[in-house]
């Protein structure tokens, strides 16, 4: 039992409480207020380490202090942490650009690290911006790194954008390039803009200055067969490599206001003659252009793959042109192997494919050489070689696309569609092989 | 003032794949009653010079290039030039660069 004098000793210590609380939870917000006061001091001057680790920079008349205070209080929104991230974000954070944000929606695989050097090989099968984040901390602590781990539609651009004061695109398809491009210009930031394939690379940089946009260049979408990706393609590492330092470069200009940033003008990059060309472009927006619209009336809402035909990745797309029966499975061609019918199987893609890794009982000709008549009549002699047997014809490829595509063009032969029982594809190609029959057959 | 022209055309970027993977060519455009503009020259590199007869379309589109490719006129947009009707002079190098998207 508790006396009535002890209750209202009680009631003095609650409020006693309760008032030394909100003192607190005051103080505490003054403190926060201080702290990030503190801090954007800090941040508006250079400490004794910047000065020394950014030192060989500063000298340079077109940094200076004013320049490296520039750097230090900038932020830069980097669209893709592949090969023309990674050294992009690389070369800014060493900078000491103080704010870096990343955006990927994608896992580092084995094929990334011939040219995507942040992700280091114990880092495949991490999140892209988190391992993006771990090797840029390691370079340089004192850069804050944001990750953004999703892929940029036009519902989430806008506010994405909005936090940064440069954004370079440094994507692999059509799609996301031009979600970028009306991002940037609704939010009205600078696009530095770089793409590689192959042995080449090119980079500009839109909507900097009055200059043109990437709208003002390709009002319309290219047709996705014209868009080569680096998972076909190919890609050397280098070339990314120097279109993403190319894009730091023109970065740290944009932020130290240098007069000379690439705007209105395209530089080519090729790596096979090493040469560099720079094209002189218009600096006249297109006519109804969405960059000649006011910002207040752009809304990012249009159906961007529709647009362009194309997914908002660089992955493989699964097509389907043939009939059911006209397609077996990896199981169904292991039987037949096994069973020892007699068939003939053409893998149908390049010579460099084939030479990498292929199955032994196959025989390789390219998908457009089957349009040759010397390479048919050649094909018509193996079949017949079957002698008193009619084989069976099935053509393969990597993934199942081009397999399907050689059936077709297989099928307008009556000269072979007649020595042969049929002619069908393997679904999935090698790569469902791999993952089903032979797991030790390489996977590229 | 000579009768043919002598011109330099660049295929860059992959374009060079659909002509012998030949990035430059030297060309001699023979004399024509009219005067020869790009738009005409289109569809001379798609009957003379394109190798892969097939896939013209990966080229041209309509009267001009297919979406996806830049044109330049001595390292000049032929926007800024009058694009398809830009009167070609002798020597000039026009070069067709494919736009890239990878990265």
């Amino acid at each position: 039992m508790t006396s009535c004098l002890d209750n209202t000793e009680d009631m003095n210590n609650d409020e006693e409480i309760s008032r030394l609380s909100a003192e607190i939870a005051l103080l505490n917000v003054e403190l926060n207020k201080k702290r990030a006061l503190l801090k954007k001091k800090q941040k508006q001057c250079l400490t004794k380490l910047d000065i020394n680790r950014y030192s060989r920079q500063i000298i340079l008349p077109e940094i200076g202090v004013e320049g490296q205070k520039k750097l230090k209080t900038a932020s830069v929104l980097i669209i893709g942490v592949g090969g023309l991230g990674c050294p992009s974000s690389m070369y800014l954070a060493s900078a000491g650009v103080g704010t870096i944000g990343l955006v990927d929606y994608d896992e580092v695989e084995l094929s990334n690290l011939h040219r995507q050097l942040l992700h280091a090989q114990c880092n495949v099968g991490m999140r892209k911006v988190e391992s993006g984040r771990l090797s840029l901390n390691r370079m340089n602590e004192d850069v804050n790194i944001v990750v953004h781990d999703a892929q940029l539609d036009g519902h989430n651009s806008l506010d994405i954008f909005k936090q940064y004061d440069v954004i370079i695109d440094a994507s692999d398809n059509l799609v996301t390039r031009y979600i970028i491009n009306d991002t940037c210009v609704k939010a009205g930031k600078p696009l530095v803009s770089g793409s590689a394939i192959h042995c080449d690379g090119q980079l500009t940089v839109y909507n900097y200055k009055g200059s043109v946009c990437f709208r003002c260049l390709h009002p319309k979408p290219q047709s996705p067969e014209t868009v080569g990706n680096c998972a076909t393609a190919g890609v050397l590492g280098p070339v990314p490599g120097v279109i993403g330092v190319l894009q730091a470069m023109e970065t740290i200009k944009i932020i130290v206001d240098h007069p000379n940033v690439l705007h209105n003008s395209l530089l080519i990059y090729d790596g096979g003659d090493c040469e560099f060309k720079k094209i002189k472009l218009t600096n006249v927006k297109r006519n109804e252009c969405i960059c000649t619209r006011n910002p207040d009336d752009i809304t990012i809402n249009m159906d961007y793959e529709e647009f362009c035909g194309s997914k908002a990745n660089d992955k493989f797309k699964t097509l389907n042109l043939l009939k059911k029966n006209e397609r077996i499975t990896v199981l169904d061609l292991n039987e037949l192997v096994s069973t020892k019918n007699p068939f003939l199987m053409i893998d149908v893609r390049k010579k460099v494919e084939y030479d990498m890794c292929h199955l032994p009982f196959t025989i390789n000709i390219q998908l457009s050489d089957l349009k040759s008549e010397d390479t048919r009549s050649k094909l018509i002699e193996k079949i017949n070689s079957f002698s008193n047997m009619t084989p069976n014809l099935i053509t393969i490829c990597r993934r199942g696309n081009d397999s399907q595509r050689a059936v077709d063009e297989l099928k307008k032969y009556t000269e072979i569609t007649n020595n042969v029982n049929w002619i069908k594809d393997v679904i999935g190609g090698l790569y469902e092989w791999s993952m089903q029959v032979d797991k030790d057959f390489p996977i590229y | 003032m000579d009768k043919v022209l002598n011109i330099t055309t660049e295929f860059t970027s992959g374009l060079q794949l659909l002509f012998g993977n030949v990035k430059k060519h030297k060309l001699v455009l023979p004399e024509a009653e009219k005067p020869w503009t790009l738009g005409l020259l289109l569809f001379w590199i798609k009957d003379n010079i394109l190798v892969d007869k097939d896939k013209w379309y990966l080229f041209l589109k309509g009267n001009t290039v297919r979406p996806g490719i830049i044109v330049a006129v001595n390292d000049q947009d032929w926007e800024l030039l009058g694009d398809l009707n830009y009167q070609i002079k002798n020597n000039d190098n026009i070069t067709f660069i494919s736009t890239l998207h990878g990265g």
